[in-house]
This record gives structure tokens, C-alpha cells and sequence, in this order.
């Protein structure tokens, strides 16, 4: 019976299309809007996640975000280094500064100053020029995109100059970062030159970060050092997650793409729900017509729910399609879309809400077939 | 043409009364309860003779489905017993009426009642493949019996490429290709033309001289009256006429 459950399913192809696109664009608007919603979110701490060498982050107990820092004094970084299991520290400044190019262009800039010696927080891929040129006089590293804002017309050069804070900095370089939450350029500089590039303020040292020693338990090593120096220290994921809890404490980001998630399953529960149900009162006859002639309800049941699942994995498998079409054709059109794409989390969140909507679809048209009468077939 | 159709490989009944195909007894059937009840059959007794085209006639709302339904095993009596072919139907509950009613009971609807999106054959062949038989050997089987009713060339053909009567003629084909005891046609005809109407008559008299088979035709079409064996009369409820030979099956005899 199950073939006939298929070449019943699929013997009209515009119903059957009309069923498998109903399931396929709940599909594609609850994965598309969850991976933009965690893309977006994890955008936050982009920065946070490029820095790869340290262990550890060091700041202010109050700091909620990257963005939002109450810079730390001189000394901390020696407090830091002072505490037992640290192999080393170096400080990290983070921060947003107006960069200034000779055409006139100005944008916002992020602005990030690594360690003068060992260049811990440089960016992690380079498309042009090396790392070590960030020791070069006034040398920043820009991303890509940042670059194609600051100077959208020509190709990409290195050696051309900015301003920031009336002092002139030389592209050195351009790499590939996270993609920042505000499409503003980043720029990689070193920390003593960073601190010229910003407006001077007493205290100007964003983050110490650093690494645990081998053979110390990672842990008790951040403990002691909040401990001793009255300061906050993170690993990596600890950081990573105050950023989003801030973000999703804070902002209406969750609201808003809860809400168009939420409308993504109540949409495709409703399209993909309303036509298998009437794909099933309109094969009522059909349905009586086989109970007349002896197929017993479980087999029918068996039918409804292998039409079900056929609709779910067809309308699944082209809806997760499409999504990962949409992020892979979308990326180079728009920086705005860069680095937003389908998680596997994602992809197996929206099999399991498939599956909610084809029991949902299936419980309809189920409760019509169970209570069906078979002396329905006489009913001219 | 003739139609023989092979058994299936499920235990036939055996028939205890030779010549009795189908029995009622005081059939009861009520709808509804309380004050809303309805009674629609009043203690109906008839008998259905095998190897014979039996005809239940009488005008719209006399209880001619419901009687067919009850004897088909598709309704539940309210009082009275049904018997086909010596098994007392109306006490078989649950899986073992709906296995009962596969094995021995063929249906022909007025609306024919084929799926659309299976061919003649395909169509032919599901009460085979209810029965659990392989595909292949299902279609098979289906396309032979297309074949016994001429229409051997339409078996890859849809539906909806088919004329009324060659639907008809599917139907009868999917009714038979089990090789059921008992037949019943809910107005064959109904849809069709003249033409159409009498060959499928024909058709369903020759398969009514199967030995140990009853064909039972509900019509309303005064055209066929004539080519049923014996015919049964209901009114009100009631059976006013409870099997009376018609001329040709004399004639026959």
C-alpha cells in the first residue's frame, strides 16, 4: 500500500508541488531568519572570536560588551602577569576612531592596537601584505571591506594613508575578519601607535590577555586572578557568551527575529497543515472506497503518514536547499550578508519543527480518515 | 465474452445452504437515538440466490443502500442477523469483519471510485495488493481480468482517459479480480449511457453464473430491469417484493 500511498501523493503534481513548497518555505523562513538572527548576534563579539592566541581576557568587572569598555590602568597588565600559572600577558586596546582618507572619505573605524612585540590580536588571515609590517612606521592593516568603503573606487593598494586623530597612518596590509556588527572598516595597528591614534585619556589599556601555563588548571588560574587583581578574567567562551547575553538582554534583536520566526513555522505549519489536510478531504472517496474493500486502519494510517513524511523530507530537503542557497549567493553581493550562513544546529532545529508541522498536518487529515465510514462510498 | 476469475489464495468459505448466497433475517437498522431516532429498514428478510443478477429496486430513501451497506459488512445491523454463504456476518467485529469483507466481497460504486492517479491496471489491481499480494503478481492478475472484460488495451490507460463506461467496466474488473463470493453494485448504470448501460449488465450477468457467487444490483434505471435474474422491492423501509423471478431468467431456466 505504501506505492499507492505514493502515486496517490504525487498523481497530481500541482497539489503535491503546492504541499512540498508549503513545508519548504516554513522551512526556508525559520533557517534563513535563525541563521541571520545568529549570525547577526554573534557578530557582537566578532572581534572577540578573531583573537585566537590567548587563554584568557582580563577587564573591567562592570565591561558587559566589546564595545561598551572601561579601560584598565597601566599597571594591571603587571598585576596580571604577577599572578601564579600566567605564562604571559600583553595588552589589547579596542576602540572606535574617525579615519580620514586624503579624497575626503571618513568612516567610523574599529580600531584595534596589538601587542608591540609579539603582535598577539593581529588579524588571523591576510589577503595582502604580512603581519610583521604592522612594526613599519604608522602601519595599520585594514580589512577588505573596510577598505573597499574607505576607498571605493580602484583597486586594492597597499601604501596609501589616512588620518586618524590628525596623525597619519600607511596601509600596510589587508586581511579577512569576522564580519563586525556595524559595518565599519577594522583596522590592526600596534598598541603604542593606537594610543596615538585615539584622543589621550588617563587610562587607555581595553583588555590584558593572555596564557595559562602548562600544567595549571585553567580555571583556578582565572579565579586567582580576578581574585588578586580585583579585576574579571574570561576564557575565550566565557567572554564570547557575556557579549551575547548582553545583546540579547539588551537590544529588541531577539524580539524582532523571534517574532518572524515564530510567523516562519505558524506560515509554514498553516500551508503545509491546509493542503495536506484538503489533499486528504479531497481523496475522502478514495480513502472510503479502500476501507470498503478491506484495508484496515492502520494500514491507512500508514498511507496518511508515509504521505506525511514524503511531504516533510521533500519539503525539508528543498527548504534547507534554498536557505543555503540564499547565504551562498548572497555573500558576495552584499558585505551587509557577509559571514551570515546555515548552521548544522540550524538546519537539524528546522528538521525537528518539520517535524512538528507534518505530526500537526498528519493529525488533521488522520482524524477525517479514522472516523471515516466506509458506507461513505455509497453516498453517490 | 466470459469472465472466470481465479480464486485468491485466501480459505474460501464454504457455503452451507446451496443456492442461498446471502440471507437476512429480521434486519433492523436504526440512525440516530432518543427522539431523534430514525428507523430506516423494518425486519427485512431476503435471500439472495448464488450463480444469480439480483435486483434491489424502489424509489429514492427507501433503504435500498442501507440494506446493501448492512449486507456488504460496511454497516452494523441494530437488530437481525446477516449470513453469506453460511459465516453469520453480522457477529464478525473488527479486524476479522474487515478481513472477512476483503476476501468475499467485490464493490461496484455509481461513481466508479478509482484513483485517479493509478492506471486501469494499477486500479485492478489494489484489492489484491489490500490482500497482500506482491505488486508484479498483483498486476498481473489485474491485467488479465481487464482483459476478460475487454479492455485489455486500456490496462496503462488513467481514469480520466477512459469513457463512463469503460470506468464502469475497470470497476467491475477491480470488484472481481479477488474472485469475491458476493458482488454488489450500488446503481452501475446510473451515470452511463444506453449503450453503456447494457453492456455493463451484461457484464455483470456473466458473472453471475459463477457457481457459489451472488451479484446484488441496486438500480433505480428502468433500462436493466429486465436483464436481472430475480428482483427485490423495497419500500418505506420494507421489502414489499422479496425476490421475484423476472421473465428472462424463466425464460432460461
Amino acid at each position: 500500500m505504501r506505492w499507492i500511498a505514493w502515486k496517490m501523493l504525487t498523481g497530481d503534481r500541482a497539489k503535491y508541488l503546492g504541499t512540498v513548497f508549503g513545508v519548504a518555505f516554513g522551512v526556508l523562513l525559520i533557517a534563513q531568519q535563525t541563521s541571520i538572527f545568529v549570525g547577526i548576534i554573534g557578530r557582537t563579539a566578532s572581534q572577540i572570536v578573531d583573537v585566537r592566541e590567548p587563554d584568557f581576557w582580563v577587564m573591567d568587572p562592570y565591561t558587559q560588551n566589546a564595545d561598551d569598555i572601561k579601560p584598565l590602568a597601566a599597571s594591571d597588565l603587571y598585576r596580571v602577569r604577577g599572578v601564579e600559572g600566567v605564562e604571559w600577558a600583553v595588552p589589547l586596546f579596542k576602540g572606535q576612531v574617525r579615519a580620514r582618507t586624503s579624497t575626503g572619505h571618513f568612516w567610523q573605524s574599529i580600531l584595534i592596537g596589538v601587542d608591540d612585540q609579539s603582535l598577539v590580536g593581529a588579524p588571523p588571515k591576510m589577503l595582502q601584505g604580512d603581519v610583521a609590517d604592522l612594526r613599519r612606521p604608522d602601519a595599520v592593516i585594514v580589512d577588505e571591506i573596510g577598505y573597499r568603503l574607505l576607498w571605493p573606487e580602484g583597486q586594492i593598494e597597499l601604501g596609501r594613508e589616512l588620518e586618524m586623530n590628525d596623525r597619519r597612518a600607511v596601509v600596510v596590509g589587508i586581511c579577512d575578519v569576522s564580519s563586525p556588527f556595524f559595518t565599519f572598516p577594522v583596522m590592526f595597528t600596534r598598541y603604542s601607535l593606537a594610543m596615538g591614534y585615539v584622543p589621550p585619556q588617563r587610562r587607555q589599556m581595553s583588555f590584558v590577555v593572555g596564557r595559562v601555563s602548562k600544567g595549571f588548571d585553567q580555571e583556578e588560574v582565572l579565579a586567582d586572578i580576578s581574585e588578586q587583581t580585583k579585576l574579571v578574567a574570561y576564557d575565550d567562551d566565557q567572554f564570547f557568551w557575556t557579549i551575547i547575553g548582553y545583546y540579547l538582554r539588551n537590544t529588541g534583536i531577539p524580539v524582532n527575529f523571534g517574532i518572524t520566526i515564530a510567523l516562519g513555522f505558524i506560515v509554514g505549519a498553516a500551508i503545509a497543515g491546509q493542503t495536506f489536510y484538503l489533499f486528504t478531504l479531497e481523496n475522502l472517496k478514495q480513502f472510503g472506497a479502500l476501507k470498503a474493500m478491506g484495508l484496515a486502519n492502520p494500514r491507512l494510517v500508514g498511507m496518511v503518514l508515509l504521505q506525511a513524511a514524503i511531504v516533510g523530507i521533500v519539503g525539508y530537503c528543498l527548504g534547507i536547499g534554498m536557505t543555503a542557497a540564499f547565504f551562498e549567493f548572497t555573500a558576495d553581493l552584499n558585505p551587509n550578508l557577509r559571514g551570515l550562513y546555515l548552521l548544522p544546529q540550524i538546519a537539524l532545529g528546522a528538521a525537528a519543527t518539520v517535524v512538528v508541522i507534518v505530526i500537526i498536518a498528519s493529525v488533521m487529515s488522520l482524524r477525517k480518515v479514522l472516523v471515516l465510514e466506509p458506507a461513505v462510498v455509497f453516498r453517490g | 465474452m466470459s469472465v472466470a476469475v481465479e480464486s485468491i489464495a485466501r480459505p474460501r468459505l464454504v457455503a452451507e445452504g446451496a443456492g442461498v448466497g446471502v440471507s437476512c433475517r429480521g434486519v433492523v437498522k436504526d440512525f440516530g437515538d432518543g427522539q431523534t431516532r430514525l428507523r430506516v429498514l423494518h425486519d427485512i428478510d431476503v435471500e439472495v440466490m448464488t450463480s444469480e443478477l439480483t435486483l434491489l429496486v424502489g424509489p429514492s430513501g427507501c433503504g435500498k443502500t442501507t440494506l446493501i451497506s448492512i449486507i456488504a459488512g460496511l454497516l452494523d445491523p441494530t437488530a437481525g442477523d446477516v449470513e453469506l454463504f453460511g459465516v453469520r456476518q453480522s457477529k464478525l467485529r473488527g479486524r476479522a469483519l474487515v478481513d472477512f469483507r476483503a476476501a468475499n466481497v467485490g464493490f461496484v460504486f455509481q461513481q466508479y471510485n478509482l484513483l485517479p492517479a493509478l492506471t486501469a491496471a494499477e486500479n485492478v489491481a489494489v484489492p489484491l495488493m489490500i490482500l497482500r499480494q506482491k505488486r508484479s503478481t498483483a498486476l498481473e492478475a489485474a491485467r488479465e481480468v481487464l482483459a476478460q472484460v475487454g479492455l485489455g488495451d486500456k490496462a496503462d490507460s488513467r481514469p480520466s482517459q477512459l469513457s463512463g463506461g469503460q470506468q464502469q467496466r475497470v470497476a467491475i474488473a477491480r470488484a472481481l479480480v479477488h474472485g469475491p463470493r458476493l458482488l454488489v453494485c450500488d446503481e452501475p448504470t446510473a451515470a452511463l449511457d444506453a449503450h453503456s448501460g447494457r453492456t455493463v449488465m451484461e457484464l455483470l450477468r456473466q458473472v453471475a453464473v459463477e457457481p457459489d457467487r451472488s451479484v446484488i444490483v441496486v438500480t433505480h434505471d428502468s433500462r436493466v430491469l429486465e436483464l436481472g435474474d430475480r428482483t427485490i422491492e423495497m419500500a418505506d423501509g420494507s421489502v414489499v417484493a422479496p425476490g421475484v423471478e423476472s421473465p428472462r431468467h424463466s425464460e432460461v431456466a
